[in-house]
């Protein structure tokens, strides 16, 4: 393959600016094979292979145009997770890039995360061009748009594609700007293999397939590899690039391309995102840079409901850390939930996306304590502590002060939210920075803001308080000392230590109160009465009470039908087993979530 | 060796030794009449009002099916029968006498054979009660559930309080000497002054026996449905009212012998305790259930599906692969294989052989409703271990937290072991 024919691309964008979309249009009028492969195919089964291409969005696919040069080109577009939480992931992909669409909404204009993606993209040196998307929309302004690119980012605007990839419209000239304005690949074929390792999947039957773009050198089946941060070697057994929704496999891979390894690699360790392959017999000088070791900032304990299925939980989290360098996990253990794990994530909806998956693809049933942040205990002793778990927290007396992690936040909202949001801002603690007109209607608010105050609910809380047009993005700053106690929960008298959780001082009170109260509701009657109390160093705070059970009792027993009355003392045998003892007290296991919805209603 | 999987699917004693006094069995039958006037708005039982010409098909139908089985049971004698509804009483006096009579053709029936109709206020005459006197029913069963006739109304019962009266003075007339009442607790808009008030008069009236049981609010029920609508003594006032039950009834001369029922000296419900004590008895009729040897099933509560499978009885019930040729087919003989493929080929449901684990779960949460508890000598004798060490440590738990008592040989709930027996019961399962 002719490497100045190889266009390797990102799209970047706000969400809901239109990227899942385009890189369907961009899909639909581009062909998946070369003609020279066409020849090999069937092609009615290739459009099929086509169709599902396209429902199987946001994936790194390799496509064809014909160029209006008469060349044809092979196309890379590498996915980009777009959230926040991702963009170590984001950093990667960008890494394998050569060069980005920037999606810009005609009528919304830049948002926080446009921002925040495209300084990413041209941090790594990308050569970005934007593309004004929806531009047939009644509100669509193109003209402000185009400016505000160029006033904000800085970026050349005015001959920008005007499109709507939604009704196909403009893509035409966007492919062609692909072509002229994103750099071919560098590198050679013959210098020593370097390849960027931007994800991987695990396959039950060929192991670990490694996405990876060749930055120098070539390899092929048979060529020895070697993971050079993690030191694992292993021999190809497939290289290959990515259909629609399919792996196609190829001779070799070389400088420039993009595409995929299998080396039979079965510990999900060995290949962490950001690494460099090389090979074995001709190494590389020096790994590619950028490669960091991603670190966690939400933390959570993660207990299987049925206690027996603990190996299983351990199976599938050690399955999700292959697709996810950003997955941390370590065995421990509580006195009210048994075994688990506790488990670091990039943020929340990375915790949420890691539960689900854990619960749909894994059919496990968890039981999730409260997320928090790292703080860093400074002892008397001179020792500092990093804290995951609010358990393992050091006697008061033994603290001589405590850091929670600050992040730089930045909303966009159109100025008539900027009061509330500020207000949200204060209420979480925010320390104010600046407030940056945008235009005249639009302001750019920059806050300081604890990283425990934004992982629950945030987010939903900015947008209810402007009614979904501010957007936000955030990074982390560093740490700063704080007022902060741990609260504590004590049910029956009994401390349970998988719901304590660390809070500011200021905020113990309402907290435990709240806490007290949910508790109150999710516990059920037992034949004693129960205190729930919520505790801060041993003093209480808040009490609520859950009366003691004084009816359980069936009366008839019809005609001799004993079937029907066994089944409903078993349900309320089976509904007993699905709690936790904890002292004489079963807790349901929904309780030990209920700090999430501290701020329901 | 056997393992331990295959001992705990034996029932652990193959056809229990209660006998009469010529080595006949005990069997207790039971009749499913599913008519109604109206369903009551609390009420989840299968009935429902019935069409022209449907009572006396559906009376055909347990003709068959009595013929049928009979065949199964004749080393059993009959102790006790049942007619329980729905509302029995709606049949047409001739059809209940069908019925009767069809038992006493296929059955043998002890002397002093106890015959129970349900019956609710407003649907008999005093002929229909004359003749039930006549096909030897000596037990009537009133539906009253409260003599306050808004409580009535709110519950959807189609009678007063006055109805009850004349049917009671009809059936004390017409002959009954054992008549039981039907009283119920926790009614919406129900007081603990105006149940107080049912209990004295009801009392009064001197029955041989009153069952008072809670209200339990079954889903899909009227009343369950739009429970919001109606006021519910609370729990507190429910406990009372179960209270003053026990204390009111016992002053009038009544024992409680179970968790809801009560009785004068010598009064006892004998089909009831049947039930509680694990002994034989057969259902017959839409949706009943049966209990003998140890296998539980019931019949189909699809009328479709148990038309099919009294037809099924006929032909497919007992065909010669089931009995050795010249010996008598009684059920006892099967073995146990052959008796479930028997039930499932007729199309029973919930065919079920209880192994010894499940007769022990059952022993002790149908034995603990009676106030005399359960007997721990004899659950050594049935299971050949002792109640100690299979449930020791559930036993000593609830002694401790005083919902359990012992008595002799025999282990009892407290009161408060009552109001929460549930609790009690599910820790007895396995």
């Amino acid at each position: 393959m002719d490497q100045s024919k190889i266009r390797n691309f990102c799209i970047v964008a706000h969400i809901d600016h239109g990227k899942s979309t385009l890189a369907d249009r961009i899909i639909e009028q581009t062909g998946l094979l070369t003609s020279r492969e066409m020849q090999a195919q069937i092609l009615d089964n290739m459009e099929l292979e086509r169709e599902r291409g396209i429902t199987i969005k946001a994936q790194t696919v390799r496509i064809v145009y014909q160029a209006k040069d008469g060349n044809e080109y092979i196309f890379n577009l590498i996915d980009t997770p777009g959230h926040v939480d991702f963009n170590y992931e984001v950093s990667r992909s960008l890494a394998a890039c050569d060069g980005a669409i920037l999606v810009v909404d005609a009528a919304q204009g830049i948002e926080a995360q446009t921002l925040a993606n495209v300084y990413l993209a041209l941090d790594h040196d990308l050569d970005v061009f934007p593309v004004i998307n929806k531009i047939d929309l009644p509100s669509a302004d193109p003209e402000r748009v185009k400016n505000e690119i160029e006033d904000v980012i800085g970026i050349e605007a005015q001959d920008a594609p005007l499109i709507s990839a939604k009704n196909g419209i403009g893509i035409g000239e966007v492919l062609e700007a692909i072509v002229e304005k994103i750099p071919a690949p560098g590198g050679s074929p013959d210098n020593p293999l370097q390849a960027l390792i931007f994800d991987s999947v695990y396959d039950s039957y060929k192991g670990v397939i490694v996405f990876c773009r060749i930055k120098e050198g070539r390899v092929r089946k048979g060529t020895k590899i070697k993971m050079m941060a993690t030191g694992a070697t292993a021999e190809v057994v497939e290289a290959g690039y990515f259909g629609a929704g399919q792996f196609i496999p190829c001779d070799e891979l070389t400088a420039g391309m993009v595409g995929y390894l299998t080396a039979s690699i079965k510990n999900v360790k060995d290949t962490a995102v950001g690494d460099t392959v090389t090979d074995v017999d001709n190494p590389c000088a020096e790994p590619l840079p950028g490669y960091k070791k991603v670190n966690s900032m939400v933390y959570c304990g993660m207990y299987p409901a049925d206690g027996a299925k603990y190996p299983d939980l351990r199976d599938a989290l050690e399955k999700l850390k292959l697709n996810d360098a950003s997955l941390n996990y370590e065995p421990e253990t509580s006195i009210a939930l048994g075994f688990g794990f506790r488990c670091g994530f990039l943020g929340l909806l990375h915790l949420e996306i890691i539960q689900e998956r854990l619960e749909r693809e894994y059919n496990l049933d968890l039981v999730t304590t409260a997320p928090g942040v790292i703080y860093r205990v400074y002892k008397t002793n001179g020792e500092m502590i990093e804290l995951t778990n609010p358990s393992n927290l050091p006697d008061p007396s033994e603290i001589d002060y405590m850091e929670e992690p600050v992040v730089s936040a930045e909303i966009m909202v159109t100025t008539e939210f900027i009061g509330p949001i500020m207000q949200l801002c204060q209420e979480r603690r925010g320390r104010y920075i600046s407030t940056e007109y945008i235009e005249a209607s639009r302001a750019l608010l920059k806050y300081d803001l604890p990283l425990n105050e934004i992982i629950y609910d945030f987010f939903d809380a900015l947008k209810s308080r402007s009614r979904g047009y501010a957007s936000f993005d955030y990074e982390l700053k560093g740490y700063e000392q704080s007022k902060l106690v741990k609260l504590d929960i004590l049910i029956n008298h009994d401390e349970v230590d998988a719901l304590s959780f660390i809070v500011h001082a200021d905020s113990a009170y309402e907290r435990g109160r709240r806490m007290c109260e949910k508790l109150k509701d999710e516990i059920p009657r037992h034949l004693f009465e129960i205190p729930i109390q919520a505790a801060v160093g041993g003093k209480i705070i808040a009490r609520e009470t859950v009366r003691a059970m004084r009816k359980d009792v069936l009366a008839k027993c019809y005609g001799g039908d004993i079937t029907r009355k066994k089944k409903l003392l078993e349900k309320q045998k089976e509904g007993k087993k699905r709690m936790r003892q904890v002292g004489n007290v079963e807790i349901p296991q929904s309780a030990f979530m209920s700090v999430l919805k501290l701020d329901d209603n | 060796m056997t393992t331990r999987k295959q001992n705990a699917r034996r029932p652990a004693g193959l056809w229990p030794a209660r006998q009469t006094g010529d080595n006949m069995r005990e069997l207790s039958i039971y009749i499913h009449i599913p008519f109604c006037v109206r369903k009551c708005l609390y009420c989840d039982f299968l009935s429902g009002p019935a069409f022209d010409g449907e009572m006396e098909s559906y009376v055909n139908l347990l003709q068959r099916e009595i013929k049928e089985q009979s065949i199964f049971y004749g080393d059993h004698r009959v102790v006790s029968i049942f007619m329980g509804g729905g509302t029995p009483s709606l049949l047409p006096a001739k059809e209940t006498g069908r019925i009767l009579e069809r038992i006493r053709d296929g059955f043998s029936l002890a002397e002093d054979v106890e015959i129970t109709i349900e019956c609710n206020p407003g649907t008999v005459t005093s002929q229909k009660l004359k003749n039930y006197i006549t096909y030897g029913i000596n037990r009537l069963s009133i539906g009253l559930q409260s003599t306050e006739d808004e409580e009535l109304a709110r519950i959807g019962r189609i009678h007063s309080y006055r109805d009850f009266q004349q049917t009671y003075a009809m059936a004390r007339e017409a002959g009954f000497r054992n008549i039981n009442i039907d009283l119920m607790a926790g009614l919406p808009g129900q007081s603990l002054a105006s149940y107080r008030k049912t209990l004295e008069r009801v009392a009064a009236l001197s029955p041989e026996h009153i069952s008072a049981y809670s209200l339990i609010l079954e889903e899909g029920t009227p009343l369950y449905v739009n429970q919001r609508e109606y006021t519910f003594p609370d729990e507190e006032e429910d406990r009372e009212m179960y209270e003053l039950t026990g204390r009111y009834l016992g002053e009038a001369g009544f024992h409680r012998y179970e968790i809801s029922n009560y009785a004068g000296e010598g009064w006892e419900c004998r089909h009831n305790k049947v039930y509680w004590r694990r002994g034989d008895y057969v259902g017959f009729g839409l949706g009943a259930s049966s209990m003998v040897n140890n296998v539980r099933w019931k019949n189909p509560d699809e009328h479709m599906s148990y038309t099919d499978c009294v037809e099924k009885m006929g032909d497919g019930g007992c065909d010669g692969r089931t009995f050795e040729s010249g010996s008598a087919p009684y059920i006892t003989r099967l073995k146990e294989k052959s008796y479930v493929e028997m039930l499932r080929r007729t199309g029973r449901c919930e065919v079920q052989i209880l192994a010894s684990e499940e007769q022990m779960e059952e022993f002790m949460f149908l034995g603990l409703r009676l106030t005399e508890g359960v007997d721990q000598e004899e659950f050594r004798r049935n299971f050949g271990k002792t109640v100690e060490d299979i449930y020791g440590k559930q036993i000593r738990s609830f002694l401790e937290k005083g919902l359990l008592e012992r008595e002799g040989k025999r282990l009892r709930l407290t009161p408060r072991g009552i109001d929460v027996s549930n609790v009690v019961f599910a820790a007895f399962l396995f």
